[in-house]
């Protein structure tokens, strides 16, 4: 292969993984071809895994990068699979995320006197309940939610008047001054936002409030994007923590509901938590963190399941909260299977229906 | 994760560093670092031999136990290079990884000064003051100013968002700069070799600049050849029932699944207690050693013990 040739296709290569969804950058793709000028271009496993080392960043990767590779270079992948690549469902790119009573096309305007009070009685309404409307109107009180973070201890220390002695800034401020220790310097710990972890369920019987709640979700990424991880839950586990940093909302929700393939689907909260602790929580995602479960509780498998997982994820996290919609109707009762299995392991159990309830919710979140 | 903390390996005497060179392909370095104990599979032998020929650094992600922080050991090795490792937690601070004044000497030495008059001349005092003996360098500037060296960054997953965008800036350009001495530059980039157990996503700038490698747990063949040269005491028989059973504790959907650091442990427990062979009763007591987790011991437990360990 003449080296036109070789950066043709590498070129040609990259753009394929791009579609496959690998963020095949141009940095990576040059050292891609340093990497196979490197290797032997004429071995198709030694390309293999140039392209690999050099464009993968992550585990997920993997998978696209099999398929891109077989699809662009013809044949098998030299990688031994142990289990069978998981079918990627094609997704509509139109997100359901109007999904919900909408009745009737009432676009007319607001009017704008008695605005105040009837933002205050939005506030309060299910919003499984709104019109088109007043959905609209609800989504720009969302912007005026300010999650307030929960803090913890940091190994990091800051200068202080108080505190325990900073040997190195005292004996530093001591030479100074020509060697004596005329004043001690202190330090003490630096507070750091404590990780919030939304496990935000997006089953059917969850549609009317999915999209309040990645609302929510949306607001405290934004608030805290390197504290706070958003998951969504359902027949599978989904991490829209990425999708959610766009500033704004609504394409923000677009994003991420395009990357959710089981939008509407059933529930199996026990087995979608396990993928959870396994992928990510027990690894550090859910440590020491306050993780928040958005769901109804119906449980379609196994509610054993569902038990001790939570009992795992309480045994992990900081604190565990649980968030059902249905909570704020009168005479509520928690009877489904799922919500039994899962409150011997709960630090908080509140409502998240409406405006209201989600403001007490970033109270909730801060305190416990 | 595998064999002791040892901090620095010095390269034997006598021995003329082998340079990158050396090592003409993938395979080449693939039977050097065999020869030291490590077996490599095809993926992980290029994805070292392009670390060394591109000069970038290695980042490896995996399993706890799948032989990250052993493979930097066994290219320090076959490089006859220096290692350095930097053990990354919450909150490590530049004074940790990269230098930080001795001020207690320096104290000292100005005190002595004093007592010997010595202090009217306060530029020369100074210099006097931060000169390198005062200097305590730390495992990033260690591997800098030892060129060539390894240096492994270990669970870089573990600092935080902070300590990720220092280490990217002394990546890049292999330069520190001190500003009472002035610039140190690497006469030859060492060999970075960053691991990962992935308890948080590592910024993305920061693998950009890495080769990316996946570490899996290897396969049958492949563990018990590791077994039988990690522990050449223990025998072919009890080697291939542990890897089979490890295997099989893989396949349980554990809590933990045990990595070949465990095998290793297993096989070096079962030994201990004088075991040729891996019977039902032997493995139930050493399983302390393969599994860390209660559920995961009670599951197993639960099981049909035949199943799993049956001869």
């Amino acid at each position: 292969m003449a080296e036109r040739d070789v950066v043709a296709t590498v070129l040609g290569f990259a753009r394929t993984l791009r579609v496959a969804g690998v963020a095949a950058s141009p940095d990576r793709v040059e050292a891609m071809l340093v990497a196979v000028g490197a290797l032997d271009v004429l071995d198709a496993t030694a390309v293999y895994w140039a392209g690999r080392l050099t464009l993968c960043g992550s585990p997920d990767d993997l998978d696209r990068y099999d398929a891109a590779f077989a699809a662009y270079f013809g044949g098998e992948s030299p990688r031994m699979r142990s289990a069978p690549a998981d079918q990627r469902q094609v997704m509509a790119l139109s997100a359901p995320l109007e999904s919900g009573t909408g009745e009737g096309e009432d676009d007319e305007p607001s009017d704008v006197a008695g605005q105040a009070s009837a933002d205050e009685v939005l506030r309060h309404r299910d919003v499984a309940e709104l019109t088109v409307a007043e959905r609209d109107e609800l989504r720009r009180l969302f912007a005026l939610l300010r999650p307030a973070a929960p803090m913890r201890a940091s190994r990091r220390r800051r200068p202080s008047a108080h505190g325990s002695v900073h040997a190195a800034r005292t004996i530093r401020r001591a030479l100074r001054d020509g060697g004596e220790v005329s004043r001690l310097m202190h330090r003490r710990a630096r507070p750091r936002p404590r990780r919030v972890v939304l496990l935000i369920d997006v089953s059917g019987s969850m549609s009317p409030y999915a999209d309040s709640l990645l609302r929510f979700a949306h607001v405290a990424v934004r608030a805290r994007p390197a504290a706070t991880e958003v998951f969504t839950i359902g027949t599978r586990l989904t991490r829209v923590t990425r999708e959610l940093r766009l500033r704004d909302p609504d394409k923000a929700l677009a994003a991420s509901g395009s990357a959710i393939p089981d939008w509407s689907g059933g529930t199996r909260l026990g087995e979608v938590l396990k993928a959870f602790l396994d992928r990510w929580g027990q690894r550090g995602t859910a440590r020491g963190a306050v993780v928040v479960v958005c769901s109804d509780g119906w449980e379609r498998g196994d509610t054993d399941l569902l038990a001790e997982q939570m009992a795992r994820l309480r045994r992990l996290a900081h604190a565990v909260v649980w968030v059902n919609p249905h909570k704020g109707r009168a005479g509520y009762e928690p009877l489904t299977g799922g919500m039994q299995a899962a409150l011997p392991s709960l630090d908080a159990f509140v409502a998240g229906h409406s405006l209201a309830a989600f403001e007490e919710l970033t109270g909730v979140i801060s305190r416990v | 994760m595998l064999g002791d903390v040892s901090e620095t390996t010095l390269p034997a005497e006598g021995l003329s560093p082998p340079t990158p060179a050396d090592f003409s392909s993938p395979d080449a370095l693939a039977d050097a670092l065999r020869d030291t104990g490590y077996l490599p599979d095809e993926g992980l032998a290029t994805a070292a031999y392009l670390a060394l020929v591109m000069r970038r650094p290695l980042f490896l992600e995996g399993e706890a136990g799948v032989g990250k922080t052993a493979l930097a050991r066994a290219l320090a090795e076959v490089t006859a290079r220096p290692i350095y490792r930097l053990q990354c937690y919450e909150g490590l601070e530049a004074s940790q990884a990269l230098y930080d004044w001795d001020f207690g000497r320096q104290l000292l030495h100005l005190r002595a000064a004093e007592a010997a008059h010595a202090t009217t001349d306060t530029d020369q005092l100074e210099a006097s003051l931060y000169d390198r003996r005062f200097l305590l360098a730390r495992p990033l500037l260690q591997a800098l100013e030892d060129s060539p060296s390894v240096l492994l960054v270990d669970e870089v997953d573990r600092a935080d968002d902070e300590f990720e965008a220092f280490l990217l800036e002394v990546l890049s350009d292999f330069t520190i700069s001190i500003p009472e001495l002035g610039t140190i530059r690497a006469e030859v980039p060492p060999l970075v070799v960053l691991t990962s157990n992935r308890t948080r996503e590592v910024h993305d700038a920061l693998k950009r600049r890495c080769l990316y490698h996946w570490l899996e747990h290897p396969d049958f063949e492949r563990e018990v050849a590791i077994l039988r040269t990690r522990l050449p005491e223990v025998t072919e028989r009890l080697a291939r029932e542990v890897a089979t059973a490890t295997a099989k504790l893989r396949t349980l959907d554990l809590v933990k699944p045990p990595g070949v650091a465990e095998a290793m442990d297993w096989a070096a427990a079962l030994h201990a207690l004088g075991a040729r062979e891996l019977d039902p009763d032997t493995a139930a007591r050493t399983l302390g050693a393969v599994l860390k987790y209660r559920e995961d011991t009670d599951r197993v437990h639960s099981l049909a013990r035949g199943a799993l360990f049956g001869g």
